[in-house]
């Protein structure tokens, strides 16, 4: 557990990564806030090995759930979760899979309708095999995210409208000439890039753009591979070849209308429309208003301010992610004491912090599984195309009571590791509770809950700091401090 | 939408740190002075209910041409009689359970439910059927304007939600509705035992109730955690209940179990808010192959429904039961070219309990695809509305709920001919 504090690295790690491991804090301390920065943005040059530390001693270990065949998180999602709650806590490229959950949120695909199409097994590979492990080749979902984590927007969209999952999940698979399929035409702008209206309020676009949308991708259809596995086709003799006219422009001069083309090159037709989308202002706004509530505030208004800056980069650098995240990052606003602990933390991100915090030795990422469920985030399973419901919506009281005893599962699972590292503050109640509450940062906590905290200490005898009092103690003063609304903040 | 509702949340932290009436078991009073409980459940059908393979117009030709591989064969259909304007509908094979009930006078159907100028959109339309308002749903929900309504300080489980996250049908400035989604498991765990455990649960009974009142955010999830310390004991006397009949094993039906548990304990509930999902059905429907997938879902609803209403009518509290289901939109009419159909508008309503007026409300859509078509909008591929739903909703709030409609949906929608209940 840190002994320092370094609130303006521990707020980074918080928002561009899930907490800090006191091995990153001790990295990142080394360098100035910018050249921290220009490091988490440049994680193609760290080693991406984190997966291979997967049932390696030092770290969280998982727990087989795929059956017979051991840990498998290319077939078995409930696998695939653990290899992505192991990644979050134990990567070296923290920003990656940050903006993978960001993007994952964004294009939100469930697993539950895949599984239902497909089965479980072939539905985890489209969400969550990597390639380089699956007996096909097959790269999913969140692998083609993850490779595109600070990659070209516009390469983004095109990879998931060709996307095997995506595919299925909004039914592109079934979009032939006849009878045009809506479903991903529509979602395409209402909440992969445009938004349903603008700053105004007024309708970014019209049912007539659903309808010529729904066109422009008919024949976009899966195939059977020669690996067995469904890939992207383009089945010209399902595209429908006439014009396409929208009530915005999809081309730099202006034009609205896709022009008609031969069925064998119609295929264009998708690129020109994803290309005005991803050019379109509306987009840019889209993108950096989501931007700024998972990386700088959610506790006040959007600045517009701020939104026009960073779309103002996104135009200019032709939709480089990476480009408009270093803008991100280095604004002002990012780095404003005012906006640290300013965001209401994921599920995930309160998980991942706390076993950051708490530790991990003999800890499997496993029994976070069931307790996120019921803090409402099965990765993977967003509860529809528009993502999970985001900010003080996390919060009820059933989900309160998830977090509460998660809190505790943790702590009673570090029992002994929090009584031995708490044994040199364990002098009085004090020192033991200033130990803990430096161990989990959040804003301060209020006298008064400190107090209670106190009082708790001393609720059952006398301090003696037995070995049997401090962990008796430890444990439940982390479940406690671990399950305040503060900690709940990132 | 995500943003505005954000921004709602924040307009509505500070209300949360009113402090809550005490504990007590408000029906048992209630029920001493001789008050009659009536109870709301609203049921979203989640993803766009097609409303078309529901209530089948099955003597309507173009039903049928218009949907060659997904129309329900007119000798399938479960028969209940014809509407006003004479149009023969059906129910779906699958819902024997709630034609029984229909035919003891205890289900209205309300066709043709909707607004001017329907959202195709999932959310934009459900904040609109949520809020009551299609000119801004980026504000409370309907229900919830309802809780504000009631005279304070309000029991912190007059309202029960069955949903992970509070639905905007019930947010309100004033009254936090508790997200209960499994009396089982909501419950308090220690990481001690005996004392020491008691201990823990005490601190955090204490740490909860210092609500920093001057700082919204940090208020807002302080009373959650409130309201969850608060609540789990009456909760956990729920957890506990036997129901009079079996409850098939889905999350939807499990829902209607726990609210049935909570109306016999009597703990106070008034409106339970409850959804089912799977009906954005674009693709592969299938409603009238056996296992297909609106074939399951109608399975799923039925089973679910029948099942409460003989449990609440075992418990003799059919009485005080009012179930009120919508969609954010109906569907197209046209099938697609992947079995399925696209968003649409107008919808069907459904109102079930023991002093409903059942029958057929409203006239159904005539299918013509004639631009002229009045039954129907969108160059006639959409069925147009007929009865606003914020009719629906006055007529629960006045009849059923005892408040004044025109307060809470903010105007006069009453309507004649919509006594359903």
């Amino acid at each position: 557990m840190q002994l320092y504090s370094d609130p303006a690295t521990e707020h980074l790690l918080r928002r561009v990564g899930f907490g800090a491991r006191p091995d990153e804090l001790d990295l990142y301390r080394n360098y100035s806030i910018p050249g921290a920065i220009g490091k988490l943005l440049e994680y193609e040059d760290v080693l991406d090995d984190v997966d291979s530390k997967i049932g390696t001693p030092g770290y969280a270990s998982t727990t087989a759930r795929g059956g017979a065949g051991g840990f498998s998180p290319n077939t078995s999602i409930l696998d695939a979760r653990q290899r992505w709650l192991f990644r979050m806590v134990h990567t070296n490229r923290p920003l990656q899979e940050k903006m993978t959950l960001f993007w994952h949120n964004h294009f939100a695909t469930a697993y539950g309708k895949l599984a239902g199409q497909v089965g479980a097994e072939d539905a985890t590979r489209y969400l969550a095999a990597k390639p380089s492990e699956d007996r096909g080749g097959v790269r999913g979902q969140i692998e083609m995210l993850r490779d595109n984590a600070l990659g070209n927007f516009r390469d983004m969209l095109v990879n998931i409208a060709q996307d095997t999952a995506m595919l299925y999940w909004l039914d592109g698979f079934q979009n032939v000439r006849a009878q045009p399929q809506e479903n991903f035409g529509r979602e395409i702008m209402e909440l992969f890039t445009l938004g349903v209206t603008d700053s105004n309020g007024a309708p970014n676009y019209t049912e007539a753009d659903v309808y010529a949308a729904a066109r422009v991708f008919t024949g976009w259809n899966l195939t059977r591979g020669a690996n067995g596995a469904q890939q992207f086709l383009y089945r010209a003799n399902q595209h429908d070849v006439n014009a396409k006219t929208f009530t915005f422009p999809i081309y730099p001069d202006g034009s609205k209308t896709i022009p008609a083309r031969a069925a064998a090159g119609g295929m264009q037709d998708g690129l020109d429309f994803i290309d005005g989308l991803a050019r379109h202002p509306a987009t840019g706004r889209h993108l950096a208003t989501k931007l700024y509530r998972f990386f700088i505030s959610e506790t006040g208004p959007v600045s517009q301010n701020w939104v026009e800056r960073i779309a103002t980069t996104y135009q200019r650098r032709n939709f480089d992610m990476k480009e408009v995240m270093r803008s991100v990052l280095l604004s002002p606003e990012f780095s404003d004491p005012a906006n640290y602990f300013a965001r209401y933390s994921w599920p995930v991100e309160f998980v991942v912090r706390a076993v950051k915090d708490v530790g991990w030795a003999g800890y499997s990422v496993n029994d976070a599984l069931t307790p996120l469920g019921n803090m409402g985030q099965n990765l993977f399973d967003p509860p529809d195309v528009n993502g999970w419901d985001q900010g003080a919506t996390w919060f009820s009281t059933g989900s309160m009571l998830a977090r509460m005893n998660y809190a505790s599962a943790l702590a009673t699972n570090q029992r002994f590791n929090l009584a031995t590292k708490a044994k040199p503050f364990a002098a009085t109640p004090e020192t033991l509770l200033a130990h803990v509450v430096e161990s989990l940062r959040s804003v301060p906590l209020d006298k008064a809950v400190t107090s209670e905290l106190s009082t708790y200490l001393r609720a059952t005898g006398p301090w003696t700091g037995s070995t049997a009092q401090i962990q008796n103690k430890v444990t439940g003063l982390v479940h406690l401090v671990a399950g305040t609304p503060e900690y709940q903040f990132v | 939408m995500k943003v505005s509702r954000r921004q709602f949340m924040q307009g509505g932290v500070a209300a949360f740190t009113v402090s809550f009436a005490a504990p007590e078991f408000m029906s048992d009073l209630a029920l001493a002075q001789g008050v009659k409980v009536r109870n709301l459940v609203v049921l979203y059908l989640s993803g766009g209910n097609d409303a078309l393979s529901m209530l089948v117009p099955y003597n309507d030709p173009f039903y049928y041409s218009r949907r060659p591989t997904i129309a329900v064969p007119a000798g399938s259909v479960l028969q209940v009689g014809t509407d006003s304007s004479r149009v023969a509908l059906g129910l779906h094979p699958r819902l024997t359970g709630l034609q029984q009930i229909f035919n003891r006078g205890h289900l209205a159907l309300i066709q043709r439910t909707g607004y001017n100028q329907q959202s195709r959109s999932h959310f934009q339309g459900t904040d609109i059927w949520s809020t009551a308002n299609p000119q801004n749903s980026s504000g409370l929900g309907w229900v919830g304007r309802y809780l504000d309504s009631l005279p304070s300080p309000v029991d912190p489980l007059v309202g029960w939600n069955t949903t992970r996250d509070l639905p905007r049908v019930m947010q309100s400035a004033h009254v936090p509705v508790p997200a209960i989604q499994n009396p089982a498991t909501y419950a308090f765990a220690s990481s001690n035992t005996g004392a020491e455990a008691a201990a823990e649960r005490a601190a955090a009974i204490r740490i909860n109730s210092h609500i920093p009142v001057d700082r919204p955010s940090l208020a807002f999830v302080y009373g959650s955690a409130q309201a969850a310390m608060a609540t789990l004991d009456r909760v956990a006397t729920v957890a506990s209940y036997v129901p009079s009949t079996a409850y098939p094993n889905n999350g939807f039906a499990q829902a209607m179990r726990a609210v049935a548990g909570s109306m016999v304990r009597g703990i106070g509930t008034r409106v339970f808010y409850v959804t089912t999902g799977g009906y954005d059905t674009h693709a592969g429907q299938n409603p009238a192959a056996l296992n297909g997938t609106y074939y399951n879902l109608m399975g799923t609803l039925n089973d679910g429904l029948t099942a409460f209403y003989n449990d609440m009518n075992n418990q003799g509290l059919l009485a005080d039961t009012l179930v009120l289901t919508f969609s954010e939109f109906g569907r197209r009419i046209s099938e697609n070219g992947s079995n399925g159909t696209d968003h649409g508008a107008a919808s069907t309503m459904m109102a079930m309990g023991g002093r409903v007026n059942g029958g057929l409300y409203g006239t159904a859509p005539n299918l013509n695809l004639d631009l002229a078509n009045p039954t129907l909008e969108n160059s006639a591929g959409d069925v147009r509305w007929e009865t606003d739903f914020r009719s629906v909703y006055a007529q629960v709030i006045d009849q059923w709920l005892g408040a004044d409609s025109r307060a809470i949906l903010n105007g006069d929608f009453r309507k004649s001919g919509l006594g359903f209940v």
